[in-house]
């Protein structure tokens, strides 16, 4: 009989070593599910984890792709996370992205073609603020009505999703596209680029506004009052009333730092990587952040090196698919399997586990 | 000598780190009422959920008529003829009577059937309950009737009762002693779970006495004095605490007209409660915990605000100020729940420290936290109150129950607070830190703050306050002068003026 | 536009048919809810018994045996959360997210071949002479069997939730396991029973939604049905009955813009695509801010049990 004994306090090594086991648990049954699916294992392993870093043909191309696609992970995780040790569920993150693109996208399209340099500053303060709206709805409603954030928030990617098809054939469409779907080429217009800062790292402004994000999350959870209070509200929400903490602004707050940080993935995206608002610039980064955010036990270093991870696993995924024909829902799907591992061996932190009988004597 | 009901032979039980039962022998007698009497710690509710078929032995054998019981499930050991009352009620609040009796029997018949069953049983036993009314809706005492209710109709040959006056009026505790000695002549054993000496001489006709898991003694409470059966229990003589009676002529705080809703669903709302604590002064608030203890407190500590004017401190409307702010004026709160409300458990007692001292003892300034001086300030209370801890970066929950109460209640009184306001202090907590919880209590009225000590336990009330009242549905009675009540004064204002219908079984 | 394009028979009709995969979700997600378990993956296991009905309907030519698949495939799916909440103490709401991201990846991964194709239909249930009054026969009585199994199934589980001892336990669990555990109660297993069945009810009604609402499969097909069916146990108050009108409701909305699109509505089709989350938030505002007594989630909702004995 295997029974599980409450620590009397969480395990710092476990908390470390379970992402570490989770990942190595996740790679173990992803080469199942690949050998499953007729590829070679070894291979598909090598290919999402080894090639995109350091196999000479392809890390030339892949290597920038990791900053390109773990900044806007990490920034929206770190907002993400901050709401999540508060036990405020802001899984709505998505729609707060596509809002910051269309808000930052329009904001710089109105003064076409115009070439100023606040141009750019301009529409990523209003990137921030279309996030920060988006994510006030649910905020609001929760303090106001008491609704249920969880659903208002994830209801309202579906809304934000259909208002991106709309601007896309509508309001943003590029006059000159030739009525295709889809904006002005935003990377291509000089007043709102949001280009390389350094050639060939991949590194451009969202990635620089993710490590900001990083810093700032650190030292408010870990050096200012707000961060026990967030940590105090999630794990106690009495003991947070007892010390003060109005539970309402704390909601708010999450809210609205998730929301700003997820709007600026989203405008970083549509002026740098994705170019242009289209239907589907969204890839998910809203929801990948999620698992960004667990994998890295909430704690900002952790979603650092946790979106790197996944960021790698977004490349490697995409040369699988590109090499060995491995399809790209497969990938979907070993994300999703590292967050079940990460959950599951999570219970080590909190818990040891005992082995032998509880029979009688 | 009739052969036992249930003989008990070497029960061992021990949890990582700690013996809760060590070589545990005695016998229960068919009809009698049998004391199981031990402090907080003293193994008492590890035996019975063995006997209950909770916890399984490590060691040791039971047997129930003369043959062998080892029950493995609490369906095994109510089929065994063994009933349980618990001391924190195993009932749902959103079901209704006749659904929560249901629940605990193991084959029970159809709602309808049952509900005639439990007013029968229920009159019968002077214990009246509706069988469709909403459990959430029911008085403490009416809560402790379900379950009794729930156990008889299973017929039991013993009827285990932990602690089952601590939630009762003492007019509540004399309908449920006249119960438990009806059943008594109809044959039914009871196990009766207390530390509250005097009850234990009044009622029960042996006594089986732990002491740190191992059984210390076996006796005739009735031929013994209840000091002599405190010394035993506790293993040595405990000292009153002093008191000086200090109370000064000068308003610490007063309450004004005070009412508020309920906190939550079945809790109870504050009625135009109004009272005046002096500098010095410890009061005493007596009653049953679900009459306003909680919201009383909430809105002292401000987690909950009140009407202007209702709240006021040397002249100044604290009414409308949150927690913070009131601390900064002097007020300070314990709550009653340690872990969860006071401190939370995962963090350590440094950042616990930071829960209500941070803008106090000055540990935060421009909301960054100074991390060395908190861990000082922790550290200190830690040495005051004699906290057993590894160090202050333990987290609250690793903490013993007593260790804990004393850091919680210790944390307030390091700020010297110009009033103190305590829920149930010393709830579970053992003899001795109970003893320096009150001193302290004392100490910190004798250097001229006003305390308020809201507690269900009234020796407590009675050894730490100079005027005392009563908290019922959420009235406040008037105060009265501590010194000379007597019980009988004591019940009556505790009574209220619910529930107070004379047994029809008398 | 053109209103008289919709008949009010076929409105109605098309309107049961769209309430039936929300109701069938709902009703499972209730049951869970009601023993004290927030499963938030129900859009996952929505979308998984979708392309497992879907494909063992195509490979089998049986509708009936793609339900059934659709039924397991939810169910199996839920047996993961199941695991990791009950026995490895996970974070409901991380877990039933984790189940829905999951959920979608491992569908499109299933559903790579079965893209485009037609799946076999479903029988219509033979009412005999009820499906030939005028109006209502069109409306009520001439849907496929699964329709009138999900009614019956409202009835059987608020028959079970309120008439059985089985479901007198299932709800004391949900309100206090503490309790619940201290009578004897088996809190993990029934708790177990409880989401298997919701990954049962999700699955068949994503089942329903591949194999006859649509009838295709496309990857993401569930677009959100899942999570409607969450707020619809809000709007219900967790009561079989009220999730009935919800489900009807919520359909209702669906089947009416897609309605007014078909006619040419004035409004931009995107607005009318994102009325029924709109109207789904709406409702919950409304649900939440009039609150009242006895219409609270069970008090259990949520929080993780973990027996010490």
């Amino acid at each position: 009989m295997i029974s599980l004994v409450r620590r009397p306090q969480p395990s710092r090594v476990w908390a470390w070593a379970t992402p570490i086991l989770a990942v190595l648990l996740t790679v173990i049954a992803g080469s199942l599910m690949f050998a499953a699916l007729g590829k070679d294992p070894v291979a598909a392993i090598r290919t999402i984890f080894y090639d995109p870093l350091f196999d000479p043909q392809f890390a030339g191309y892949s290597r920038p792709q990791l900053l390109v696609k773990a900044g806007p992970l990490i920034l929206i995780a770190t907002g993400l996370a901050l709401g999540f040790k508060a036990g405020v569920w802001n899984i709505g993150a998505e729609g707060q992205y596509i809002m910051g693109a269309i808000a930052g996208a329009a904001a710089g399209l109105a003064l076409y073609p115009i070439e100023a340099t606040f141009i750019f500053p301009l529409m990523v303060i209003a990137g921030a603020l279309g996030g920060w709206i988006w994510a006030m709805i649910p905020a609001i409603l929760k303090t106001r009505f008491n609704t249920n954030e969880i659903l208002v928030s994830l209801l309202l990617v579906y809304v934000a999703e259909n208002l991106l098809a709309s601007v896309a054939v509508g309001a943003l469409r590029n006059p000159e596209g030739g009525g295709f779907p889809g904006s002005r080429n935003l990377a291509q217009w000089a007043s709102s680029a949001n280009a390389e800062l350094i050639a060939d790292t991949g590194l451009h402004w969202g990635v620089v506004a993710a490590i900001i994000a990083v810093i700032f999350a650190y030292v408010l959870l870990h050096r200012h009052l707000t961060g026990v209070h967030i940590r105090l509200a999630g794990q106690a929400p009495r003991a947070a009333r007892f010390a003060g903490v109005n539970p309402n602004r704390l909601v708010v707050f999450c809210f609205a730092i998730s929301g700003a940080l997820a709007g600026l993935a989203g405008i970083f995206e549509v002026t740098g990587p994705a170019g242009q608002i289209s239907i589907d610039f969204n890839v998910g980064y809203g929801f990948t952040a999620i698992i960004v955010a667990f994998l890295g036990r909430l704690h900002p270093v952790g979603i650092l090196l946790a979106g790197l991870l996944m960021a790698l696993t977004y490349i490697g995924g995409e040369l699988a698919s590109f090499m060995l024909g491995i399809p790209a829902a497969a990938i979907q799907a070993f994300q999703g399997m590292l967050l079940f591992f990460l959950l599951a061996v999570d219970v080590l932190t909190h818990y040891s586990i005992r082995l032998g009988s509880k029979r009688l004597a | 000598m009739t052969q036992p009901l249930l003989q008990i032979d070497g029960l061992t039980k021990a949890y990582p780190g700690v013996v809760a039962n060590d070589d545990v022998s005695m016998a229960i007698r068919p009809g009698e009422v049998h004391a199981l009497l031990g402090e907080n710690g003293a193994g008492k509710s590890t035996l019975v959920k063995m006997i209950f078929g909770l916890v399984r032995p490590n060691a040791g054998r039971m047997e129930m008529n003369g043959a062998p019981y080892a029950p493995t499930s609490p369906e095994a050991a109510r089929a065994a003829g063994v009933g349980m009352v618990f001391q924190h009620f195993s009932l749902f609040e959103a079901l209704n009577v006749a659904e929560n009796v249901a629940l605990g029997m193991s084959d029970p018949p159809p709602i309808k059937d049952l509900a005639p069953r439990i007013r029968d049983v229920s009159q019968s036993y002077g214990l009246p309950l509706n069988p469709g009314n909403i459990v959430g809706d029911l008085s403490a005492g009416e809560r402790q009737r379900v379950e009794i209710v729930r156990c008889l109709l299973g017929a039991p040959k013993l009827l285990i009762m932990d602690e089952p006056t601590s939630v009762l009026t003492p007019q509540e505790v004399d309908l449920l002693f006249a119960t438990l000695r009806k059943l008594r002549d109809e044959g039914t054993s009871i196990l009766y779970i207390s530390h509250k000496l005097e009850e234990i001489r009044a009622l029960c006709d042996t006594a089986t006495i732990l002491r740190g898991g191992t059984v210390v003694a076996s006796c005739t409470p009735a031929e013994e004095t209840a000091g002599r059966l405190a010394e035993v229990m506790v293993g040595r003589r405990l000292e009153a605490p002093q008191r000086p009676g200090t109370a000064r002529d000068e308003i610490a705080v007063q309450i004004d007209g005070l009412s508020l809703p309920p906190a939550h669903e079945f809790g109870a709302s504050l009625k135009d409660v109004s009272l005046t604590l002096n500098a010095g002064e410890v009061l005493g608030i007596g009653g049953v915990a679900g009459n306003g203890q909680d919201e009383l407190l909430a809105a002292l500590a401000g987690e909950t605000l009140s009407a202007p004017g209702t709240i006021r401190m040397e002249g100044r409307d604290l009414s409308r100020l949150g927690p913070e702010a009131r601390r900064r004026a002097g007020l300070l709160t314990a709550p009653e729940e340690r872990l969860g409300h006071a401190a939370a458990p995962d963090l350590s007692l440094t950042e616990n420290a930071l829960l209500s001292a941070a803008t106090r003892e000055r540990l935060v300034s421009r909301g960054f936290i100074d991390w060395s001086r908190t861990r000082r300030f922790a550290e200190g209370v830690i040495d005051r109150f004699d906290v057993r801890t590894p160090g202050a970066g333990t987290a609250a929950g690793a903490l013993s129950g007593g260790n804990l109460q004393k850091f919680v209640i210790g944390r307030e009184i390091a700020q010297t607070p110009r009033v103190l306001v305590v829920n149930q202090p010393t709830w579970g907590v053992d003899a001795a830190a109970a003893a320096t919880i009150r001193q302290a209590l004392l100490d910190l009225a004798a250097d001229g703050s006003g305390v308020i000590v809201i507690s269900q336990d009234l020796d407590e009330l009675m050894e730490v306050s100079d005027r005392f009242a009563a908290l019922t549905e959420g009235r406040l009675s008037r105060f009265r002068p501590a010194a000379g009540l007597t019980v009988e004064q004591i019940g009556l204002m505790l009574g209220g003026a619910h529930d107070m219908e004379p047994a029809h079984a008398d | 536009m053109d209103l008289s394009a919709i008949s009010p028979a076929l409105l109605l009709a098309s309107l049961m048919i769209g309430a039936t995969p929300l109701l069938l979700a709902a009703l499972g997600e209730l049951v869970v809810e009601r023993a004290g378990v927030l499963n938030l993956g129900v859009e996952g296991m929505m979308i998984l018994g979708a392309i497992c009905g879907f494909a063992m309907a195509v490979e089998t030519g049986s509708p009936p045996l793609g339900f059934l698949a659709g039924a397991v495939g939810g169910a199996l799916l839920s047996l993961v959360f199941a695991v990791l909440t009950q026995i490895f103490l996970a974070n409901q709401v991380a877990t039933g997210l984790a189940l829905t991201l999951f959920g979608l990846g491992l569908s499109s991964l299933l559903g790579q071949g079965y893209v485009g194709i037609k799946p076999p239909s479903t029988a219509r249930l033979d009412l005999g002479p009820l499906s030939d009054i005028p109006l209502l026969g069109r409306a009520f009585f001439s849907h496929d069997w699964m329709v009138y199994l999900s009614l019956f199934l409202t009835l059987a589980t608020w028959f079970f939730l309120s008439r059985t001892r089985a479901g007198l336990k299932l709800r004391a669990i949900g309100e206090n396991h503490e309790a619940a555990h201290a009578l004897g109660l088996h809190v993990v297993a029934i708790r177990f029973a409880a989401i298997a069945f919701g990954g049962a009810m999700a699955g068949l009604g994503g089942a329903y939604l591949s194999l006859v609402r649509v009838p295709q499969w496309t990857e993401g097909m569930t677009a959100g049905a899942g999570w409607i069916a969450l707020a619809i146990v809000v709007f219900a108050s967790w009561r079989p009955g009220r999730v009935l009108l919800g489900a009807y409701l919520f359909g209702g909305v669906t089947v009416l813009q897609l309605n007014l699109q078909a006619a040419g509505s004035a409004l931009p089709v995107e607005y009318l695509s994102m009325s029924p989350y709109v109207v789904t938030i709406l409702v919950l505002v409304l649900i939440s801010a009039r609150r009242s007594r006895g219409t609270a989630a069970p008090a259990s909702l949520g929080k993780p049990f973990h027996a010490v004995s």
